[in-house]
């Protein structure tokens, strides 16, 4: 599994792709933290770049890999090895890929002009988008048989969850604008590995006061010991469920 | 004529007994008590420094208290230590400390009863209930106190300064903090609030309850618990002052509740939730006021009419304006909104397209509170730019016709 990892690990660490993924995030943070004069304001627009870039740049990227080494996957395959520890490698190689590049990109030069917890937290949070993900795009790659299937599935699947979500879960507040949201919300919200991330670092800056009364039910909740070990544990859950749905799918996948 | 005049003074003085003498006080037992039994309208008492255990000193008389060396009045966290019931008085120089709390009782470090033209200044409060209380007093002049209390929470905790139907008053660059509210007034007309320093009150920085044709010019309020309240009153003056960082889940710069004929002018409000919260206002004047870095900069409500909002600065806030109907009877003119991106081909430095301030996503999460849990997401930002071309949910009657092109100089 290590061999599998390394390989895939460095021949996309010498791909172009993802050394212009990492150069591009590192000049949109450099320019981004330059403009605002305050941490907070800075941390927003970071937040807002990671929210949109990380899930559509994991998602597409890592379907187009999976789907571009299929011939090195059945090369694989036809050695001893079992197809779950073969995928899972292949998954692992590609997840810290990313990782490697989210933390160049936004970790290195964020660390260095302003470190606080909510750094810590974007940080985290952008790292289980990369994880949660290219997750995802794994189980696309099991699922889809083909190509451009698949990269459509995985554009519908980023757009989902970056904006579709928001826009049913803003039609449900409307709906039931009459009761009171503010649990069932929580609830939702954790199906959504984006909102999460969003929610989390938003209640670390100084903002969280302006989502009122439900910001203050959510920073409550979130905000607390149990609510962060809550979080993690949703975004845990979005890494692996997706991992072992693909593994089982692919155990019995016809190749 | 002449001579009627000279007998009349002469008499005068006959009548007060005696020329105004200094009357040195030391701490000891009951001094302060024994020296006030002494004196005689007019004279002074010279309260040498040191430590002085003493309570409800009734200053009946017309009497300068002057303190030298800062000497310590001490309350022992029982009892009150000045009530002034005589014209005239002055106070000045002194510390006065832990005031004690009573329930049937408010106690104050000084308490001016129906008097007139009392003098407080260059005094120390410390830890005490409520600082200065003054009930029907008239033209009373407090100067440069400190006030300084550690209780926190709001229900422990008394006024720095307390009035209660007076008239006249004049209050100038004091610093009050630690306190429920920093100034209480309350059926208090004709007064003047300048130059003072209200913060880190459990409440608000100055709270103004029915109280008439009062203005309040050069202060700075900032980190109160609830910022600035102004309810039920008219004909309020506020010039200059400063409103930073009143932030908070229930916290604003100023918050205006049934106000007529008012101005605000000149004031900068910097890093409030809100910075302006208004509501059932009638003729108030918003005039050359600083927006900055505020969550609301401005929250009007539809019970609001009559009200100018004419060339102000919007700079950083994260909405500029917000209102809770589709009515707008207020006027918005001549602003500078740092969101505005319209064009001005005439180059008159006015905008040629109206500017809407109000966002959709504001107008959302003000139906519906909940919503804002979608604060910042791609979906809400796409709205407000969706909004921006063809605006249909964002009430179209609140908008700034000639929107300034550059910041103005205020």
């Amino acid at each position: 599994m290590k061999t599998i990892i390394k390989y895939v690990l460095f021949d996309l660490l010498k791909n172009k792709t993802i050394i212009v993924y990492a150069l591009i995030l590192a000049a949109i943070t450099i320019s981004v933290s330059g403009m605002g004069d305050n941490a907070s304001k800075g941390l927003l627009s970071l937040l807002n770049i990671t929210l949109l870039f990380v899930p559509i740049i994991s998602i597409l990227f890592s379907t187009i890999y999976f789907f571009n080494s299929v011939e090195f996957t059945e090369l694989l395959l036809a050695q001893p090895i079992r197809r779950k520890t073969m995928l899972l490698a292949e998954y692992a190689g590609i997840a810290v890929a990313l990782s490697i590049a989210y933390l160049a990109g936004v970790g290195i030069p964020v660390c260095i002009l302003y470190y606080t917890a909510a750094t810590l937290t974007l940080l985290v949070s952008g790292l289980f988008l990369t994880l949660i993900f290219s997750a995802l795009a794994l189980l696309i790659f099991v699922l889809f048989k083909d190509k451009t299937k698949g990269i459509g599935a995985a554009i519908i699947t980023a757009l989902f969850f970056t904006l579709l979500f928001d826009g049913l879960l803003l039609s449900f507040i409307y709906s039931f604008s009459d009761y009171p949201v503010d649990k069932p919300l929580l609830g939702l919200i954790s199906l959504n590995p984006v909102d999460l991330a969003r929610v989390l670092v938003l209640l670390q800056l100084d903002v969280a006061v302006m989502m009122g009364y439900s910001g203050a039910l959510f920073k409550k909740f979130m905000g607390s010991a149990t609510g962060s070990i809550y979080t993690v544990i949703c975004m845990l859950c979005w890494t692996v469920i997706p991992l072992i749905i693909a593994a089982r799918v692919f155990k019995k996948k016809d190749i | 004529m002449k001579q009627v005049l000279l007998l009349h003074v002469f008499l005068l003085y006959a009548a007060t007994g005696s020329f105004a003498t200094i009357i040195k006080v030391h701490p000891a037992a009951n001094s302060i008590h024994q020296a006030i039994e002494q004196a005689h309208n007019g004279d002074t008492l010279l309260l040498q420094g040191g430590f002085y255990k003493e309570h409800d000193i009734l200053v009946s008389k017309k009497l300068t208290i002057t303190g030298q060396g800062l000497p310590v009045i001490d309350g022992e966290n029982k009892y009150q230590v000045f009530i002034i019931a005589a014209d005239s008085v002055i106070i000045q120089g002194l510390q006065i400390q832990h005031i004690g709390k009573g329930s049937l009782v408010d106690m104050a470090g000084i308490k001016i009863i129906n008097a007139k033209c009392i003098t407080i200044r260059n005094n120390r409060f410390i830890n005490n209930t409520y600082g200065i209380y003054l009930q029907n007093a008239t033209r009373c002049y407090i100067v440069n106190n400190t006030i300084h209390s550690d209780t926190k929470g709001e229900i422990n905790g008394g006024n720095g300064i307390h009035a209660w139907k007076c008239d006249g008053l004049g209050i100038k660059g004091n610093s009050i903090s630690g306190h429920r509210d920093g100034i209480y007034f309350e059926f208090v007309t004709h007064s003047y609030i300048a130059d003072n320093t209200s913060f880190e009150n459990a409440r608000y920085g100055l709270h103004f309850m029915f109280s008439h044709n009062d203005r309040y010019t050069q202060n700075t309020f900032m980190d109160n618990g609830a910022g600035v309240a102004v309810m039920y009153s008219k004909g309020v003056v506020m010039y200059d002052n400063a409103f930073n960082h009143n932030w908070g889940d229930a916290s604003y710069g100023l918050l205006l509740k049934e106000i007529t004929d008012s101005k605000i002018e000149h004031n900068r409000f910097i890093k409030n939730t809100v910075g302006i919260h208004m509501e059932s206002t009638t003729r108030v004047d918003v005039r050359h006021n600083l927006f900055s870095e505020n969550g609301w900069g401005v929250r009007v409500q539809a019970s609001c009419s009559g009200s100018n909002f004419v060339e102000n600065n919007f700079i950083g806030n994260s909405f500029d304006v917000t209102t809770n109907g589709t009515m707008m009877l207020n006027v918005f003119i001549h602003n500078y909104w740092d969101k505005y991106d319209g064009y001005d081909l005439d180059k008159n430095n006015v905008g040629d397209v109206s500017y809407y301030p109000v966002s959709v996503y504001s107008v959302i999460t003000e139906k519906i509170p909940p919503a804002m849990i979608l604060y910042h997401s791609l979906l809400t930002n796409i709205m407000e730019q969706v909004e921006k071309v063809m605006p249909s949910i964002i009430p179209d009657m609140l908008k700034d016709d000639q929107p300034m092109m550059k910041k103005l100089k205020l």
